[in-house]
C-alpha cells in the first residue's frame, strides 16, 4: 500500500513533467505535420534563461518570490525569439519538401541550439532553489514531498485544460482546426495559414520553454538534458497519438507511471519499459491511442 | 561507338585509398579506419533514404556488431576479426529480421520513431545490465587476430585499415549490386509512389523487409569494426544521436550512390576531428550549421558536386569531339 502510494504520487509527478514537454510537440506536429527535433532544445533553452534570469535577480537583491514570475517570463522571451525566427527563417523553406528533410532539418537546429546553450552559459550546472523551497514540504508514507511537486501537477492540468479550450472553445482554435484539416480551403476562404503556422509554432515553442522552466528548479540544468527530453516526449506523442493534446496527455500519464513503477520495483528497466510501452502501443495502433488514420493517397 | 570510358575519379580515389596507409600518419590512419566503419553504418542508413524514409535507430545494429566483438572477447576469447566480421553480420541481419518483421509495416514519421524506440530500449538494456555488458564503462574489444596470426603492435593499425578497407570493397560491391536490382529499384520508387508499386506487382512490405535486413548486416559489420579500431564498446553505440549522426552523414556525402556515404564519412571524420580540436564546446554547432547548409542549398549531398563537375567536364569534351 505505502509502495502503492509513493509509485502513484512519483508517477503523477512525472507524468506533469512530460505533459509540460510534450504538449507543445504535438501541438506543433498536429498543425505544421512535422516532428520538431529542435523541441527539446527549446525546452532546455526555457530551463536556462529561466534559471539565469532567476538568479540574477537574486544577486541584485530581488524578492525572492519574484522567482516564480521569472520562470514565465523567460519562456515568454524564448517562446517569442525561437519561435518565429525558427519558423521564418528556416521550416518555411523546407514545407511540401521530403519528410525525411523536415526531420533532418529539425534536428540540425536542435544541435546547433544545444551547443549556444553552452556558449552562453557555459558547461557548469545552474540551479535555483527558491521556488521549490518556499513553498516547503510535506510527508506522505514517509517520503518528503515538495509543494512545488504538487504545484507542476496542478500547473500542467491547468495549462492543458487552457490548451484544449483554447483549440475548442476560441476562433484561433477553430481557424486553426480548419487549417489542420485542409490547408488549401482555408486558404481559399481567407485564412492565413502562413501566420496561422507562426503562431502555432511560437505557441509550441512557449510551451518547450515553459516547460523547462517549471521543471528547472527541481534539477540542476546541466548541458545535454536536451537530449533525454527529446526522446521522452517523442515516446510520451507516439503513445498518446500525435497531433493529439488529450493524447498528449494520456500518453504522459502511461509513461509517468510506467516509470514510477520500474524505478520502485524493477530499477533495470526504467528505460526500457517506456520504449516497450511505446512499441506495444505502436504495433496495435500504428496512430497512437488518440491519432487519426490518415488516407493513403494514389 | 567510343568504349566506355572508366570513371577516373573513383579510380583515383580507391588508389589512394589503398596506397595511403604509408605516407599517413598513425592518427590518420585511424580516423580514415573509423570513416570506413562507420561508413558502412551509415549506408545503411542511406538506403532509406533513397526510399524517403528517415531513422533515427540504425546505430542499434551498429551496436549489435561492437558488442559481438565485446562478448565475443569477454566470454569465449575470440579476437580475430575475419571471423567477427561475418558473425557481426550475421546478428545484425538476425536481429534485423526480427524486429523489421514490426518496422516493414510502417513508413515516414512512425518508421523513424519505432527504429529510434528500438535502439533506445537497446541503449537502456546495455546500460543498465552492468554484469553483463559493463554498464557505463562498457567493454574491451582486446587486441584482435587476424586469421589466427597476431601482428605486433605496430603493424596492428595497418592491419586494421587494410581489413576495413577490404570489407568496404566487398560492401559497396554488394550494395552497388543490390541497387541495380529490382528490389533496389523499388525502393527508389518508394519515395515517388508506394501503390504503384504495388500495382506492379511487387509487395512493398517485402521490399521493405529485405533492405531492413540487408541494412542490419551492414550495421553490424561496421559495428564489428569500430569496436576494434575504438577498442572500447560502450552504451552510446545504440544512443539515439548516433543514428542521428548516421543520417547527417548520409546527407553530407549524399545517398543517391553507394560511393557517396564511403566520402561522407572520411569528410566527416576530419570534419569532426578538427571542430573538437579548435571548437572543443561548439562542434555540435559546427554539425549543425553544415546540415544547415546543405539541407537548403546542397540536398544531394557533397556526392552531388563532384558529379556535377563531372558532367559538366564530360559535355565539354563531348562538345570538342563534335567539333
Amino acid at each position: 500500500m505505502r509502495t502503492l502510494t509513493i509509485i502513484l504520487l512519483d508517477g503523477a509527478v512525472f507524468a506533469a513533467v512530460l505533459f509540460l514537454i510534450s504538449v507543445g510537440l504535438t501541438l506543433v506536429f498536429g498543425v505544421l505535420r512535422i516532428l520538431n527535433v529542435s523541441h527539446g532544445g527549446i525546452y532546455a533553452f526555457g530551463a536556462y534563461l529561466a534559471t539565469f534570469l532567476a538568479l540574477r535577480l537574486l544577486e541584485i537583491g530581488g524578492s525572492p518570490y519574484l522567482t516564480y514570475l521569472m520562470l514565465l517570463v523567460g519562456p515568454v522571451i524564448v517562446g517569442l525569439i525561437a519561435g518565429p525566427l525558427i519558423e521564418r527563417v528556416f521550416l518555411q523553406r523546407v514545407y511540401g519538401r521530403a519528410e525525411a528533410i523536415q526531420l533532418l532539418l529539425t534536428f540540425s537546429i536542435f544541435l546547433i541550439l544545444d551547443d549556444l546553450m553552452k556558449l552562453i552559459w557555459g558547461t557548469k550546472p545552474l540551479f535555483v532553489s527558491e521556488p521549490y523551497k518556499l513553498l516547503g514540504e510535506f510527508s506522505i508514507a514517509g517520503i518528503r514531498y515538495s509543494w512545488y511537486q504538487v504545484l507542476l501537477i496542478l500547473v500542467s492540468i491547468v495549462f492543458g485544460g487552457a490548451l484544449v479550450w483554447a483549440v475548442r472553445g476560441t476562433r484561433f482554435g477553430k481557424i486553426v482546426v480548419s487549417v489542420i484539416n485542409d490547408r488549401e480551403i482555408s486558404q481559399a476562404i481567407g485564412i492565413n495559414v502562413n501566420r496561422i503556422f507562426m503562431v502555432s509554432f511560437t505557441l509550441g515553442a512557449f510551451c518547450a520553454a515553459l516547460g523547462g522552466a517549471l521543471v528547472a528548479p527541481t534539477i540542476a540544468v546541466v548541458p545535454g538534458f536536451a537530449v533525454d527530453a527529446t526522446v521522452l516526449a517523442f515516446a510520451v506523442i507516439a503513445i498518446g497519438g500525435m497531433g493529439s493534446l488529450e493524447g498528449a496527455a494520456l500518453g504522459a500519464l502511461i509513461v509517468g507511471l510506467l516509470r514510477a513503477l520500474a524505478v520502485h520495483l524493477l530499477p533495470e528497466a526504467d528505460l526500457v519499459v517506456i520504449y516497450l510501452a511505446m512499441i506495444l502501443v505502436l504495433v496495435a495502433r500504428p496512430q497512437g491511442l488518440f491519432g487519426q488514420v490518415e488516407l493513403r493517397r494514389i | 561507338m567510343e568504349a566506355k570510358r572508366l570513371p577516373l575519379a573513383p579510380l583515383v580515389g580507391a588508389a589512394l585509398l589503398v596506397a595511403v596507409p604509408i605516407v599517413l600518419p598513425d592518427w590518420m590512419k585511424f580516423i580514415v579506419t573509423l570513416a570506413m566503419a562507420k561508413f558502412m553504418a551509415v549506408l545503411s542508413v542511406a538506403l532509406f533514404l533513397r526510399a524517403n524514409q528517415v531513422t533515427f535507430g540504425h546505430a542499434m545494429f551498429y551496436a549489435v556488431g561492437a558488442y559481438t566483438v565485446g562478448f565475443g572477447a569477454k566470454w569465449f576469447g575470440v579476437r580475430d576479426a575475419v571471423l567477427l566480421v561475418p558473425l557481426g553480420a550475421l546478428f545484425g541481419a538476425a536481429v534485423a529480421a526480427l524486429v523489421g518483421l514490426v518496422m516493414a509495416r510502417y513508413r515516414e514519421v512512425f518508421f523513424a520513431m519505432l527504429n529510434l524506440a528500438f535502439s533506445m530500449m537497446l541503449y537502456g538494456a546495455f546500460l543498465k545490465l552492468y554484469w553483463v555488458t559493463g554498464g557505463t564503462d562498457g567493454l574491451s574489444a582486446g587486441i584482435p587476430k587476424f586469421l589466427g596470426y597476431a601482428p605486433s603492435r605496430e603493424y596492428l593499425r595497418d592491419f586494421l585499415y587494410y581489413t576495413a578497407l577490404g570489407v568496404t570493397g566487398v560492401v559497396i560491391y554488394a550494395v552497388y549490386r543490390f541497387l541495380a536490382s529490382p528490389l533496389g529499384f523499388y525502393l527508389k520508387a518508394m519515395a515517388d509512389n508506394e501503390i504503384r508499386i504495388e500495382y506492379s506487382g511487387e509487395s512493398v512490405r517485402h521490399v521493405m523487409y529485405v533492405t531492413y535486413v540487408l541494412s542490419g548486416a551492414l550495421g553490424g559489420v561496421g559495428g564489428v569494426l569500430a569496436a576494434f579500431t575504438v577498442g572500447h564498446i560502450v552504451p552510446e553505440y545504440s544512443f539515439w544521436i548516433q543514428s542521428g549522426e548516421f543520417v547527417f552523414v548520409a546527407l553530407l556525402g549524399g545517398y543517391g550512390s553507394a560511393v557517396g556515404p564511403l566520402v561522407g564519412s572520411i569528410a566527416f571524420e576530419f570534419i569532426r576531428t578538427y571542430a573538437s580540436k579548435y571548437f572543443p564546446n561548439e562542434w555540435q554547432m559546427v554539425l549543425g550549421i553544415i546540415m544547415l547548409a546543405i539541407i537548403l542549398f546542397r540536398p544531394g549531398g557533397l556526392w552531388t558536386i563532384y558529379e556535377g563537375i563531372a558532367a559538366r567536364f564530360g559535355r565539354r569534351e563531348r562538345e570538342v569531339e563534335r567539333a
